[in-house]
This record gives structure tokens, sequence and C-alpha cells, in this order.
């Protein structure tokens, strides 16, 4: 189907983990962000990466991309070493708007994934176009393939950086809080599609994020970090009073109405980008 | 000055046919950096960095100013001051807004340096002149020859880095985590700017040199975002304000730069209004809406 592309390698039927950090450990000085954490993540699996900001969430992601080396302990990212520019991971960060005079379409936006790391300039176009065409239908943005991406709306950008991180068929799809300042359909509709991507083509996803009810029903697994500490397992084991409690080494409530689980009583520090725990009154 | 006056030294084309081949170099030294300009002034525009090509012809032009009056190569002087400009902004300023402040820091240094040296110079008045508006009529066959192997280099250079320089520019995070050498990447394109301008100071001049590495790439923004199509318009654009505005000084008693920069400026203009006209009309409207309104 992807010329492309090799086919994956013959293996077991329980399938290499997309990723596997043993006994790692991450700290800046005296300041253990997390330590002891082992974890495989499988092909198709989703995790949820959730905590408060500065608990180490995007510091998970930039150990995984190769952008920061471990304190201690070793992560294979599809069974290599995990290094700076691995081809095995796709990356999508925040929304970050382009000016509206970017001299880029949205096609080229996608296209940048394609080909873009590679040096000089495209002579032949054929198998270029035919991938971005793919890879514009499996977002669902081959209406605007043509619009320049300054013109877009911020979902509809953050699509094209899902597509754009799709084109080497990464074994492990990175997400750093790619909902943020999305409206809320449109936070729906990009966790379905990197939902989607994981269960229909096995991609390893890592969705780092500081609200887990809009990913919540693609969600395997939650690696949740707080205060040097993090509980791995799924939403129902770990997204409970009890659980969270344990972590944050303080009492936080954990409800659930309407499918949603909202958190009240995090400690002071980590109340940022949760504004919607609070009730009215408390936000004093 | 009457209007016969002001017409007859600023457009004159009697005797043109016999003028014409004796500026046959200019011309070409004319479309070959109106080709350098169109280029790079796409990522000039895609990297934000207008305010740093007017810093870096500041500097430029005490380099040359000091060449001029050391009895130095003009051009190996602006060639060396706005290497080291350019290479000094891309090594300070990370951020756009920290960047500004060095650039509007350096950028009257510069010019009061260039300033002081042009004016313990003791020679003609009008190689000074010239340093700050442009002086491309008196280009001789070696000086075109040496512009034409620098034009040569950067261009090179350019096609060398252009797709991991595009995603660079458009997406610096991403890129990084792609793995691309972002920030060498980005000194490298200083360096190459740093070329460019030295040589578009030649047409016209440190203070002008905007209109040929900004106005046309802003032109060509304007009615495409289609990234070939821009770097076509963009250099089709420099070239036809650097050889057009050649052509009509020729006749005249005034500096080439008026009319390169008043060229350029009409292209913009045009661009401006067919843009907008574009985006109301449905720039961004959808293929499938399209469709249905047909």
């Amino acid at each position: 189907m992807r010329p492309d592309v090799p086919a994956p390698p013959a293996e077991d039927p329980a399938g290499r983990p997309a990723v596997t950090l043993r006994d790692a450990r991450l700290a800046y000085g005296n300041r253990v962000l997390w330590d002891g954490l082992d974890l495989d993540i499988a092909p198709g699996e989703f995790l949820a990466v959730l905590g408060a900001n500065g608990s180490g969430k995007t510091s998970f992601l930039k150990v995984l991309l190769g952008l920061a080396p471990l304190s201690a302990g070793s992560l294979t990212v599809d069974g290599e070493p995990a290094r700076r520019g691995h081809r095995g991971i796709g990356y999508v960060p925040q929304q970050k708007h382009f000016a509206p005079d970017t001299p880029l379409r949205a096609r080229d936006l996608v296209g940048l994934g394609v080909d873009g790391h590679k040096w000089g300039v495209r002579l032949r176009g054929r198998a270029y176009r035919r991938r971005v065409d793919e890879l514009l239908e499996q977002v669902g943005a081959t209406p605007y393939a043509r619009i320049p991406v300054g013109l877009l709306s911020g979902g509809e950008q953050q699509r094209l950086r899902i597509a754009q991180a799709l084109a080497p068929n990464p074994r492990v799809l990175l997400c750093d809080e790619p909902l943020l300042s999305l409206d809320l359909n449109h936070q729906k509709a990009v966790s379905a599609l990197v939902g989607h991507q994981a269960r229909a083509n096995g991609t390893a996803v890592v969705f780092v994020t500081h609200e887990i009810n809009p990913i919540l029903e693609h969600v395997d697994r939650v690696l949740y970090l707080a205060g040097g500490r993090f509980t791995i397992g799924t939403p129902g084991e770990v997204m409970t009073t009890e659980v969270l409690s344990k972590l944050y080494g303080t009492h936080v409530e954990v409800l659930h109405s309407n499918g949603r689980i909202v958190v009240v009583g995090m400690p002071e520090a980590v109340m940022d980008g949760h504004p919607e725990v609070l009730p009215a009154g408390e936000a004093a | 000055m009457s209007w016969t006056d002001f017409t007859g030294a600023v457009f004159n084309f009697t005797d043109y046919a016999e003028l014409l081949p004796l500026f046959r170099d200019s011309l070409l030294a004319g479309a070959i950096l109106g080709l350098v300009g169109g280029l790079i002034g796409t990522f000039v525009m895609m990297r934000d960095l207008a305010f740093a090509v007017h810093g870096i012809a500041e500097l430029s032009f005490a380099g040359a100013a000091f060449a001029l009056l050391v009895g130095a190569d003009l051009i190996l002087g602006s060639l060396v001051g706005s290497v080291l400009a350019a290479l000094l902004l891309g090594a300070m300023g990370v951020r756009a807004r920290e960047k500004n402040s060095v650039i509007g820091v350096i950028m009257p240094f510069g010019l009061g340096l260039g300033i002081l040296f042009l004016s313990l110079y003791q020679g003609r008045a009008a190689n000074k002149f010239g340093l700050l508006t442009g002086q491309i009529v008196s280009v001789d066959s070696t000086q075109l020859s040496a512009l034409a192997v620098t034009a040569l280099v950067v261009i090179a250079g350019l096609v060398l880095i252009w797709r991991p320089l595009t995603f660079a520019s458009a997406d610096p995070d991403i890129a990084a985590a792609r793995g691309i050498p972002v920030r060498t990447l980005s000194m490298a394109f200083m360096f190459l700017l740093g070329i460019s301008v030295a040589l578009s100071i030649q047409v016209v001049g440190a203070l002008l040199v905007l209109a040929l590495l900004i106005t046309p790439a802003a032109a060509a923004l304007q009615v495409t975002a289609a990234p070939r199509m821009v770097v076509l318009l963009s250099v089709a654009f420099a070239i036809l304000s650097t050889v057009g505005g050649i052509m009509l000084a020729l006749g005249g008693r005034i500096p080439i730069s008026p009319y390169v920069t008043t060229l350029s400026f009409a292209i913009y203009l045009v661009c401006r209004v067919a843009g907008s006209w574009r985006r109301r009309r449905g720039w961004s409207a959808r293929a499938a809406s399209l469709r249905a309104h047909a």
C-alpha cells in the first residue's frame, strides 16, 4: 500500500514495544522529575501523560524525542536507542498560529513531513504529490489542501500537523498538548483522529495533556506525574480519589459526572491550567 | 526647478539606442542582483528578518566606508561588514523581540561609524554618496564577474539548504524534533544573507536595500502562497525592478535607486490590491463550497 516504506520486520504476535523505558530517571540538579520509571508502550496503545505544569510532562516528551538525555536508565524507541530525528517518531506540538503571509499552502505544510528534512530542492514530484494527497485524505484535510496555512483555523492547522507527523509512518506519535487553544468541536475531532490512528494503523500514541476529558474515550493507559512521583494504569485505576491523593501527598477529590472526570483540591502550585476543576467560589 | 527641468533630469531618452549597449554590464549586474534578492527575500519574509536586513545594511555601509577610507576594495569592505553583522545577529537573537532590540542598538552605531569614516575620507564626494544611494552604473567587467561568482555562491548555498531551511523557517520546533540542524541552518542562512546584502548595496545603496530584499518577496506573498509561485514571482519582481530601474535611469542625471525603489513599490501596490481582492473573493473558501456555488 505504501511502496516508499519498507514492510515491518516479521515479529512475534505480541509485537515489539514501540517504546521501552527501563528504570528511567530524569533530574535537573537536585530536582527529580521522575525516577525508576519502567514502561512499555505497545503498538496501537494510547498513553495519556497527565500532570500539573512543571511535573515533567514536557520533559518526558523531550526525552522521547532525543532532545534531552535521561539522567539514568535506558530508553529505546522501536528497538533502537532514542536519538534526535528518529524516523520512528512523529511529533505534534501545541497549536501555534502561522502568520497570514506564510508562503505555504495546507499541502505544502504536510509535504514538509514527507521530504522537508532532505537537502536541496525537490526535483521529481510525483511520489511526493501522491503521498501528500494520501496524508491529506487520511486526516480529512483534502477540501482545504490549496489554502494558505495562515488562513486556516487552529483545528485545521492541527490536523495538518498530524498529517505531517504521520508522513514517515512513525511507530510512535508524540503529541504535546495538541488541543490547547482549540474549541470543543475541534478538540473532539483532533482527538478522534489521533485515536483512530492508534487503533487502525497500530501507531503508539503518547499524548501529553493537562485535561483528560477530551481524549478519555481513546485512552488505554495513563501516566500521571506529580511532585517527583508517578502512577501508571488505566484511567479507571489512576483517576480515583485514593490513587491521586496518595500521588499528590494530600487529599484530592476525583469526581465523575456525565462521563467527565473532575479533579478537585490539587495543591496550589499545580493548579495552573485547571481552571475548569475549580468551582467559581474557590477560584480565589 | 521647472517641470521640464525635472523631467529632463529624471527621464531623458535622447541617444537611448547608443547608450544602452554601453550599460550592458550594468544591466546584467542588475539582473543578477534581482535574482539573488528575489530568492533570498522569500526566506527573509518567512523568517521575519526585514528589520535585520536593514541593520545588516548599515554595518555593511560602515565596512564599505572604512574600505574607502583606507583605500581597500569597496565591495570587500561592505562584504566583511555585512557578513560580520549577519553572523552576530544570527548568534545573538533567538527570540524576535530580543533580536529587534539588538538590531535597533547596532544599526545607528553602524551608520554612525560609516559617517565617521566618510567624513575622514578626502576623495571624491560621489563615492561617498554612492554607498548610501547606489552606484551600479559604474560597474565594469571585472566587478561584474566578481559579482556573478558571489551571486552563484549564494544561490548554490540557498538551493542546497532549501528544503530543511523551509521546514526550519516554517516550524522550528517540529523541524528540530525531526533532526534538522535548525541552529546551523540559521547561521548558514545569515551568512548568505550577509553576502546578499553587501551585493545589493552595490545597486541601491545601504539605505534602500529593503527595496531589493524585501519588497519583491512581500509583493509575491500578497498574491500567492504556493511556494514555487512565491519564488518565481519574487524573482521576477526583483529583476523587473532592477533592470527596469537601470534602463529608466540611463538618460537621467539622478542616481539609480529612486527608479528601482519606485518600480518595486509600484509592483507591491498592485499586488496588494490584487491580494485583497483575492482574499475578499474567498481565497480561503473550501473546494467543496466552491463547487457548490459553481
